[in-house]
């Protein structure tokens, strides 16, 4: 098998669709290992869906994803679980468990799976703290801290069990520039120093362009641009320049589908 | 056409409900159905049982004391006038024990432990806390529905006997320190009417069925929850009110079984 291959995840034909709204027609794509991968696409175009499909949360329609060779929607649970030990995902909302503070939160994963003494464990949780900047804040609830303080314990949570592969779920949504600046430095340092695989779904253009190595941009139920960020920039498709310069109307309408304006406006009531 | 529609609403009415009853016996089964480890369990088990049982003790008290003297006073009346206020004891607590210790508790609890389940479970999964389990490999049906079930079904049972107790005292309060029916009459006559198995064990296993549809419901709500802070709001009512049309037509079937 190709066991080591630069490819960690790989994505086959993928089909999804909710009841009756087709989300994905057909996707494929590769996420290399130890890369800072990021997928970009307007909003609502079911970019966690697909985190969520390469985590075997969801189930496809048909295609396959690939992690490290092994097909996630064909394993048992129990083997899924297995493989579940080695990603992980940052959630938009952080989702810290809001019942226990931010140390147990850290330290939940290696309690439930490492099988460590206590005392390792707590050096573990304060150095995950630590590289997110966030001992001090070790004994404080989540609801004590701001909401980017929340997405920087979720990312010293979602690194505790050391996994080969970080996906992130819009991280710099709803941020400051601020909190915005030292998450897009997290993601990039961690990515080098633990040679993390992330995968970064967001539709902030600057900052992605910024971190990734390579992006994947997703509309209309599939893929219509890949490429180094350089590419991207450099690129003269009109959907491509109109995402990534943010221009209101193109070939993305401002308006939603209607029927023809003078008409309805002298038409009355049908 | 319109006789079609309405047949075919009605079937997929039908459809939805046995569909949901599916679901949520899969999700009973995913959590109750494994290995038991004790030691990860148990504080996870005790945590709710504070929650569930203990959190809902001060409203169980006063309403079953509240209900007992009412209760009481209501039976007086009534028996004062064929001279058999001596009755009162047995009258109110077989009327505790058979009926209103189970139902009124199962009609509280799940006002006010099943309505907060749905909730709580519902803001989890809408936060994600849920999924967030689940991507680092821990089964979410073992972790939070499982405790919170069995919490349940451990405190209601507890919490209808505390609530036929404190009823009982509080009928004689009524009929013995104020109405001043005779304390021994009172005591002993309730005493020899009171049976354990007739009376006794069918009030425990009255609240033991009803302890498990209430419990199951809410949780099963919360998980089923559409994440937004509409379908939390929606969920919650609809935990308080299927539980309390489901614990009011058990209780007559029930009844009917064990008395009838």
């Amino acid at each position: 098998m190709n066991h080591k291959s630069d490819t960690l995840v790989e994505i086959r034909n993928l089909g999804f669709s909710r009841g009756e709204r087709v989300i994905y027609e057909d996707i494929s794509l590769a996420i290399p290992r130890g890369k800072v991968t990021a997928i970009m696409g307007p909003s609502g175009i079911g970019k966690t869906t697909l985190l969520k499909l390469i985590a075997g949360q969801l189930t496809p329609d048909h295609g396959e994803v690939l992690f490290d060779g092994v097909d996630i929607h064909k394993v048992s649970r129990s083997e899924l679980f297995e493989l579940r030990k080695r990603m992980s995902m940052l959630f938009q909302s952080g989702a810290l468990f809001t019942d226990i503070n931010v140390f147990d939160n850290v330290a939940f994963a290696l309690r439930e799976h490492s099988g460590l003494d206590e005392a390792i464990i707590r050096r573990i949780v304060l150095m995950k703290l630590e590289a997110v900047g966030l001992r001090g804040a070790a004994q404080l609830m989540p609801s004590e801290l701001s909401g980017g303080m929340q997405r920087r314990a979720a990312l010293a949570r979602a690194i505790a069990l050391e996994p080969e592969m970080v996906m992130y779920d819009e991280p710099f949504a709803g941020q400051d520039p601020i909190s915005m600046g030292v998450l897009v430095k997290l993601i990039r340092e961690l990515s080098d120093a633990l040679s993390l695989t992330s995968v970064v779904v967001s539709h902030d253009v600057g900052e992605v362009l910024g971190i990734a190595d390579y992006v994947y941009v997703i509309a209309d139920k599939k893929i219509i641009a890949e490429g180094t960020p350089a590419e991207l920039k450099a690129s003269d498709d009109a959907r491509l320049r109109q995402f990534i310069g943010g221009e209101p109307d193109g070939p993305v309408p401002f308006h939603y589908p209607a029927a023809d304006y003078q008409k309805e406006l002298v038409g009355g009531v049908n | 056409m319109a006789l079609i529609d309405a047949v075919a609403r009605l079937g997929r009415a039908a459809i939805g409900q046995v569909t949901g009853m599916g679901r949520a016996g899969l999700m009973l089964w995913g959590a109750l159905v494994a290995v038991p480890r004790p030691a990860k369990g148990m504080p996870l088990l005790i945590k709710q049982l504070y929650v569930v049982g203990v959190q809902s003790l001060i409203i169980i008290l006063v309403s079953g004391l509240f209900i007992g003297m009412v209760l009481a006073l209501q039976g007086y009346t009534i028996l004062v006038d064929f001279g058999t206020e001596e009755s009162l004891g047995p009258m109110v607590a077989l009327s505790l024990l058979r009926e209103l210790g189970p139902v009124v508790t199962a009609l509280l609890f799940a006002g006010r432990a099943g309505s907060a389940l749905t909730a709580e479970i519902g803001l989890m999964k809408s936060t994600e806390q849920l999924s967030s389990l689940e991507m680092m490999a821990v089964d979410p049906l073992r972790q939070i529905i499982a405790p919170r079930f069995w919490a349940g079904v451990i405190s209601m049972p507890i919490l209808a006997v505390l609530f036929t107790a404190v009823g009982i005292w509080g009928g004689h309060i009524v009929g013995v320190e104020w109405k001043g029916i005779d304390h021994g009459a009172f005591w002993s006559i309730l005493q020899a009417s009171v049976e354990w198995r007739q009376d006794i064990v069918n009030c425990l296993i009255k609240s033991l069925v009803f302890a498990i549809v209430v419990t199951w419901i809410a949780l099963y709500r919360g998980y089923e929850v559409v994440p937004n802070p509409e379908g939390i709001s929606k969920a919650t009512t609809s935990t308080v009110v299927q539980s309390s049309l489901a614990v009011l037509a058990l209780d007559f079937l029930l009844t009917a079984i064990m008395f009838g």
